[in-house]
């Protein structure tokens, strides 16, 4: 038999080991389910099936799609080839203006209809999220 | 112009300073007693020409002298006076002169103020020290000189971002570069410790100041950060997982290990192979905070300048660093003499380990989400973003061991602990999920998550407050840290629970109503500033009592460049914040109205505070 002292750090070994299989799943698991894909308006016409999970859309303001009233803010997001009308409730960043690169998180009611539930922040006049620089880049 | 040269080659003759240093403490190292009268003055010769350097930025920028182009990418005429000062560190160029100051001051002290440690310890300190200030100084004159000239002179510069207009993050950089470089003398002296076979209690000592030092500007500058994004960037919050935060805080839970780790070193020497593996940690993780923010990897707040050649000459550096620390760790660490440290399962060094293991775990958790998406960009070319839920989630649910254990952990004794004696530590426990569960009762918040979490929380305010009327108290500093976390713990717990939050649009003398708030739009002035032009709109906000408070949010749009910013209007008082922002939506005559009530957003700011002074009492108990 081996001494308690070996059994001991064995046991040690494994709980450490369990610890870590543990964390890494836990990690994957939930970054699975929390994660947010960021797709162009072309990419989502395009695509087969239509992603029913919380995504981010990005492109530019289309030029007097702006409307609201006091509950939403409607307005069209494009990236010159295609366009998805979005309809949002929420507090809106100071740089979202009309023919501005802009991102909005929330789920696609269907191929042209966005609901969102965030419009993300951009802070400088000059700077354009790299997303919607790729997404308005493969136009 | 004259300013931009003198700085330029103040830099050149730092660099050359720091070949001298470590010429002559090679030379030194084999044969002299003391570290010599010469080196003492060339570390200080090399920390005055980086200030001379420095100061040149600041006077160009005062002056507005636009041939310097820093100064005209990052400056405009009509800035305040203030903000041309602080625009300084504002930008990238102007923050690595910081960081090099910083660097080179710190070393500085470093070398004066060591006392009782072995010549050759301090000579080894002050090599790897040097490597990485050259590092630094290479950097700064190759990728991003901050006195590069410009011909012809332009008449008029760009102007600083508005949104760093602001007095909080006017000395936030600097703080928090504190804690950073501080990190850096840890690193270095860990090295050098580890080279010599001297880490012992004697060193742990030694080097816990050091890592008092930077984990209190560490803490205070980032405190300072979340309050400016609270009250500036009106996302109604004070902490939204966003990388750049995500950056700052990762080294701060490495530090903060490393804190409790050298408490168990220079008491029981053991854990040393564990200590130097967080100090080079720590310190890597601050490199990779200004690699990721300074690189434009990152797509955040923080992203202004992006160059992908200072971001590959980072890595690079980083790459060396890590090398080097891993090279020395592997073949000069030798494992403690084999002295039979027994761990008893109930013991103070048992308890921080195991917060260890948790804080380690929630630094693995943070890296993940933060680098994750960068691998998978690179990788698949996928864009993907990670949110709250993801921390929350994976964070939250871990919180409540680790808070019961910092209750108990500091009421065990070192080595081997009895419970007996120890009732009121179960007293406390029943109140605290009594007393968590009534509140929760109370407001009919019925989460069981949510109940447990609190009265873990308040198990750790009562035990740590139980402790400063104890006449047994040891460790004030421990206990007023603790403190401040089990307060910052449970006023992040209530303000999430009890929050409130109305968005509308509205017009100028239009109402919004439910239940509980009437909010009237009542007015809208306008103001002429030097730099920019304010819009101030005037609300009557009425609750269910019938009080009526009076807000005035802004909005400014500055001239240049022209950026509009929302000024939050917040009235603060003790028990709750009440918060609104407005934002103009574009051609139209509607107002995007944000209006919260969060409780207790002081607490959470004084909280850390006081964590932070926990912090610094341990410092200066060292002193007296």
């Amino acid at each position: 038999m081996y001494g308690r002292k070996v059994k001991l750090r064995f046991l040690f070994i494994i709980i450490i080991l369990i610890t870590l299989i543990l964390t890494v799943f836990l990690i994957l698991k939930s970054l699975e389910e929390n994660v947010v894909y960021f797709q162009s308006p072309s990419e989502i016409n395009s695509s087969a099936e239509l992603n029913k999970n919380k995504i981010r859309i990005g492109g530019m303001v289309k030029k007097n799609s702006i409307s609201v009233n006091a509950n939403e803010i409607t307005f069209i997001i494009t990236d010159f080839k295609n366009e998805i009308n979005v309809t949002y409730t929420g507090a809106i960043p100071n740089l979202f203006e009309e023919e501005k690169g802009v991102v909005a998180e929330g789920t696609l009611k269907d191929r042209n209809f966005f609901s969102a539930s965030k419009i993300l922040a951009k802070h400088d006049e000059n700077y354009m999220p790299p997303e919607v620089k790729a997404a308005l880049g493969e136009k | 112009m004259l300013y931009s040269t003198i700085g330029h080659y103040s830099l050149i003759l730092g660099l050359g300073v720091s070949l001298l240093i470590v010429f002559s403490s090679v030379k030194n190292f084999q044969n002299s007693k003391t570290v010599g009268i010469n080196i003492l003055s060339f570390t200080f010769l090399q920390f005055f020409f980086v200030v001379v350097s420095f100061f040149s930025l600041i006077i160009s920028f005062v002056l507005s002298d636009f041939s310097n182009e820093t100064v005209f990418n990052n400056s405009h005429t009509t800035k305040p006076f203030f903000y041309k000062v602080a625009g300084t560190w504002g930008n990238h160029e102007g923050s690595l002169l910081l960081w090099l100051l910083v660097l080179t001051l710190f070393i500085f002290i470093f070398i004066l103020k060591t006392k009782n440690q072995p010549t050759k310890y301090k000579l080894l300190t002050l090599i790897f020290q040097q490597i990485i200030i050259i590092g630094f100084f290479l950097f700064l004159i190759e990728t991003s000189n901050p006195f590069n000239y410009l011909f012809p002179s332009p008449d008029e510069g760009l102007g600083l971002n508005p949104i760093l207009q602001d007095p909080a993050l006017a000395i936030h950089p600097p703080i928090l570069y504190l804690g950073y470089v501080g990190s850096s003398i840890i690193f270095s002296s860990a090295l050098a410790a580890t080279s010599l076979n001297l880490v012992s209690r004697k060193w742990a000592s030694h080097i816990k100041k050091w890592i008092l030092i930077s984990w209190f500007f560490l803490t205070l500058g980032i405190l300072l950060g979340s309050i400016w994004a609270y009250y500036e960037l009106g996302w109604g919050g004070f902490w939204f997982w966003d990388p750049v935060e995500n950056v700052s805080l990762m080294p701060w839970l490495a530090l903060t290990t490393l804190l409790h780790c050298i408490l168990v070193l220079e008491r029981k020497s053991i854990l040393s192979s564990w200590v130097i593996i967080l100090s080079i940690a720590t310190f890597t993780l601050s490199m990779c905070g200004t690699f990721l923010v300074r690189s434009g990897i990152l797509n955040s707040v923080h992203t202004f300048a992006n160059d992908p050649e200072r971001g590959l000459f980072i890595l690079i550096f980083l790459f060396i660093l890590i090398f080097l620390s891993l090279f020395v760790f592997f073949f000069f660490h030798k494992n403690e003499q084999k002295v039979s440290h027994r761990f008893f399962w109930l013991s103070k060094e048992t308890s921080i380990l195991i917060n260890n293991w948790f804080m380690m775990y929630f630094l693995s958790v943070v890296l993940i989400g933060t680098v994750y998406p960068i691998f998978l960009d690179v990788i698949t070319s996928k864009k993907i973003s990670v949110g709250p839920p993801f921390y929350n989630k994976l964070l939250v649910p871990f919180l409540i061991p680790f808070l019961l254990m910092m209750a108990v952990g500091p009421r065990l004794k070192w080595i081997k602990s009895q419970l007996e004696g120890k009732i009121y530590l179960i007293t406390l426990l029943i109140i605290s999920i009594l007393l968590a569960y009534l509140i929760l009762k109370n407001f009919n918040q019925n989460i069981l998550i949510n109940t447990v979490l609190v009265s873990s929380a308040f198990y750790l305010f009562f035990i740590s407050s139980r402790d400063f009327f104890s006449d047994k108290l040891k460790n004030i500093s421990q206990n007023i840290a603790h403190f401040g976390f089990s307060l910052f713990i449970l006023s992040i717990l209530f303000n999430n629970i009890f929050s409130s939050e109305i968005i509308t649009n509205l017009k100028v003398g239009e109402t919004f109503e439910n239940s509980e708030t009437k909010i009237v739009f009542e007015s809208l002035n306008q103001k002429q500033e030097a730099n920019y032009k304010s819009i101030i709109a005037n609300f009557n906000i009425q609750n269910s009592n019938g009080d009526i408070d009076k807000f005035s949010p802004e909005l400014r749009i500055y001239n240049q460049p022209i950026i509009v910013t929302s000024e939050a209007d917040i009235q603060t008082s003790l028990m709750k914040d009440k918060f609104i922002v407005i934002n103009l939506v574009q051609n139209q005559k509607f107002f995007n109205v944000r209006y919260q009530e969060k409780p207790f957003m002081l607490w959470i700011w004084l909280s850390v505070m006081l964590i932070a002074i926990g912090g610094l009492s341990g410092l200066l108990k060292r002193r007296l």
